[in-house]
């Protein structure tokens, strides 16, 4: 079953007189369960196409199928409520918010789709123990070590059961170790039939995903299994 | 939005209102001291408008005072000092009223002396004044004790007199006044009442009755029948100043006019002012219409709560731009914040509802305080500047309800602003 299906889908800027084409007609179909790797050069499109998978930005042409659903014909507050179930973002900056202590950043996605606070904490807590960090719930951000943070985002990531997960450069701000721990779980969350979609520059990591997709200029240069 | 969003929405608030604590409170401070001027200012209005109007009903607003003045000197025009001047209302001014006038319910003639009242080694002085039985309708009277003078006193002219409350322990140390005797200018004078002070119509202007008392060093009122006054009295006053010795004579001080209901005041203003002026060639009266002075006085209320409410509306919008800036600076402050929620699932209307609000716990914080502040502060105004003041619950809800109002409208547009961003580029956002 394809969870991700694009059909020739572009994404144009328009600076003055000159039109960018950061995406030109690109065709790509990610299956369920499927540990994907997208690479390429800076400016090759790769941003663009993560925003894109995410619900985050809408293409100028062409059609995006998530789930099966047409999500490229969807007002802002249909795209927000998608983005919140249907996807789960892990950034290279763990993007975790500050003022929340670990348990209320993984509740997050879960309150703004409306689950009652007793529902969305038992979930939290079983995600933080997943993670290991069941001690941790009641700590801020800025107490945890960087590979902490990312795992607490890697809970938030998983709190509405996403179809798709978005990794974008998850080991990008870690050392070797704890990149390799987050690798671990990324493996794992495969392990138990996950979509994965994770940009990187990283070969190493690419070697673990099952299917590399190289970008350049805008196009699908290479689709490989590995 | 479900009642969980909601608690989860102002948890949020407080919370990001608690980790800036200093800014939080520096800006509430905007509203604080616009919502405690508001309810100070109301106060301090009400307050002015009720001491007036009190100061005006003791006139009694059905009424019209006639008022003996003296004309203006004419001495320079004759060349010399007139060695007796006669001037004012006479008993044929007060007989004509009460003849000519349809609308007149009660004309009641006033004459007051000067004099110093004796009870054995005691002595006060007071304001005589000789009047008439009915004298209690156009004067809200209060009886204390013993009765008011009577038809009968005026009639045989009796040596009767009525004192006011306040004058019985200065004259009567330790005996019960009523029946005693009181000696006024060589003459003795039976109490038969006490009544109490401060409901006095006699001092006129807008003065209340203690103040216009201390101020003639007069400790207070004795009233004896008219015609008693009449032949123990000379209608002549002596002045013995630096221009030689003059004489005065003026046969009665006052007639107060009363009509039957407010309709009428203005109207029997006009006739009675055009009666007088045919009984009199010289200017040497004046009519006072307690009424007019009411309007005015609320005019001037009026006039004076436009001021001060427009003082303190200035300083509420001030606040409320304060907050409004403050917030814009939050926002953009937040961006990334922003960002990560609306990737997260966030709605437009989410992240408004966030902001919105954050700007309304403080104008609600900022409101209370403000309450509690504006609530002492006219009573420190009572203390100090002896003014007083009137706060009403409702000018408390009014001035908080404002708070409120000034919220939504400057954390409308912070929050508006906030959730337009970009996503793509408030995630990009260091």
């Amino acid at each position: 079953m394809e969870v991700v299906n694009i059909e020739k889908m572009s994404k144009t800027y328009v600076m003055g007189q000159v039109v960018l084409y950061a995406l030109r007609e690109v065709d790509l179909s990610i299956s369920q369960g499927q540990y994907v790797a997208i690479m390429g050069p800076s400016g090759s499109g790769k941003s663009t196409l993560l925003n894109l998978l995410g619900c985050l930005d809408k293409p100028t042409a062409g059609n995006y199928f998530l789930n099966s659903q047409d999500v490229s014909s969807l007002d802002d507050s249909e795209l927000s409520k998608i983005r919140g179930k249907e996807i789960g973002f892990i950034f290279q900056s763990y993007n975790l918010i500050a003022q929340l202590n670990v348990m209320e950043n993984i509740e997050l996605p879960m309150f703004y789709q409306g689950y009652s606070p007793s529902d969305s904490s038992a979930r939290a807590e079983e995600l933080a123990v997943m993670v290991g960090l069941g001690e941790r719930t009641r700590h801020k951000p800025s107490e945890l070590s960087g590979g902490q943070q990312q795992r607490v985002a890697i809970a938030r990531a998983l709190a509405n059961d996403p179809v798709v997960l978005l990794a974008d450069e998850p080991t990008g701000n870690l050392d070797s170790a704890s990149g390799a721990e987050i690798l671990e779980i990324l493996d794992e969350l495969h392990a138990r039939n996950k979509t994965l979609i994770v940009v990187t520059h990283d070969e190493s990591i690419a070697a673990r995903a099952q299917r590399t997709i190289h970008l350049l200029d805008g196009k699908i240069d290479r689709d490989e299994l590995n | 939005m479900n009642i969980f969003a909601l608690k989860g929405t102002v948890k949020l608030g407080l919370k990001s209102l608690w980790m800036h604590r200093l800014r939080s409170t520096l800006t509430t401070l905007g509203i604080v001291f616009g919502v405690a001027s508001v309810i100070a200012m109301l106060a301090i209005g009400a307050g002015a408008s009720r001491e007036a109007q009190a100061a005006i009903a003791r006139l009694g607003s059905t009424n019209l005072i006639v008022e003996t003045v003296k004309p203006p000197q004419q001495q320079e025009l004759t060349g010399q000092t007139q060695f007796v001047t006669s001037y004012g209302l006479t008993y044929t001014d007060a007989e004509s009223i009460r003849n000519t006038l349809p609308g007149v319910e009660v004309a009641v003639p006033v004459r007051e002396m000067n004099a110093d009242a004796r009870h054995l080694i005691r002595q006060a002085a007071v304001k005589v004044i000789g009047t008439v039985p009915w004298y209690t309708e156009i004067a809200p009277i209060h009886l204390v004790a013993g009765r008011f003078l009577s038809s009968t006193d005026e009639h045989r002219e009796l040596a009767v007199c009525v004192i006011d409350e306040q004058l019985g322990p200065r004259l009567f140390a330790y005996e019960d006044p009523i029946g005693m005797y009181v000696r006024i200018s060589d003459s003795y004078y039976c109490v038969v009442g006490i009544v109490s002070a401060g409901s006095d119509v006699t001092s006129g202007g807008t003065s209340s009755t203690e103040d216009a008392a201390s101020r003639s060093g007069v400790a207070g009122n004795i009233y004896i029948p008219l015609s008693a006054s009449k032949s123990r009295f000379s209608n002549m006053v002596g002045n013995f100043g630096t221009s030689g010795r003059s004489f005065e004579i003026v046969e009665l001080h006052k007639i107060i006019v009363k009509v039957p209901s407010n309709n009428e005041v203005l109207p029997t203003h006009q006739v009675l002012d055009t009666l007088l002026k045919r009984l009199h060639d010289k200017q040497d009266f004046r009519i006072i219409v307690p009424l007019e002075l009411l309007r005015e006085a609320e005019r001037t209320t009026r006039i004076f709560s436009i001021v001060l409410g427009s003082i303190a509306a200035i300083s509420l919008i001030v606040g409320g731009i304060g907050i409004m800036n403050i917030m814009l600076a939050t926002v953009s402050e937040r961006t990334r914040e922003i960002g990560i929620r609306r990737a997260l699932g966030a709605r437009k209307r989410d992240i408004v509802a966030q902001f919105l609000a954050e700007t309304l716990l403080l104008t609600f914080l900022g409101g209370i305080i403000g309450i509690f502040l504006g609530s002492f502060i006219p009573f420190f105004v009572t203390k100090f500047a002896h003014m007083a003041t009137v706060t009403t619950f409702s000018s408390l809800m009014l001035a908080f309800g404002i708070s409120g109002i000034i919220g939504l409208t400057f954390g409308l547009y912070p929050a508006w602003h906030a959730a337009n961003m970009n996503p793509i580029e408030s995630l990009r956002h260091e």
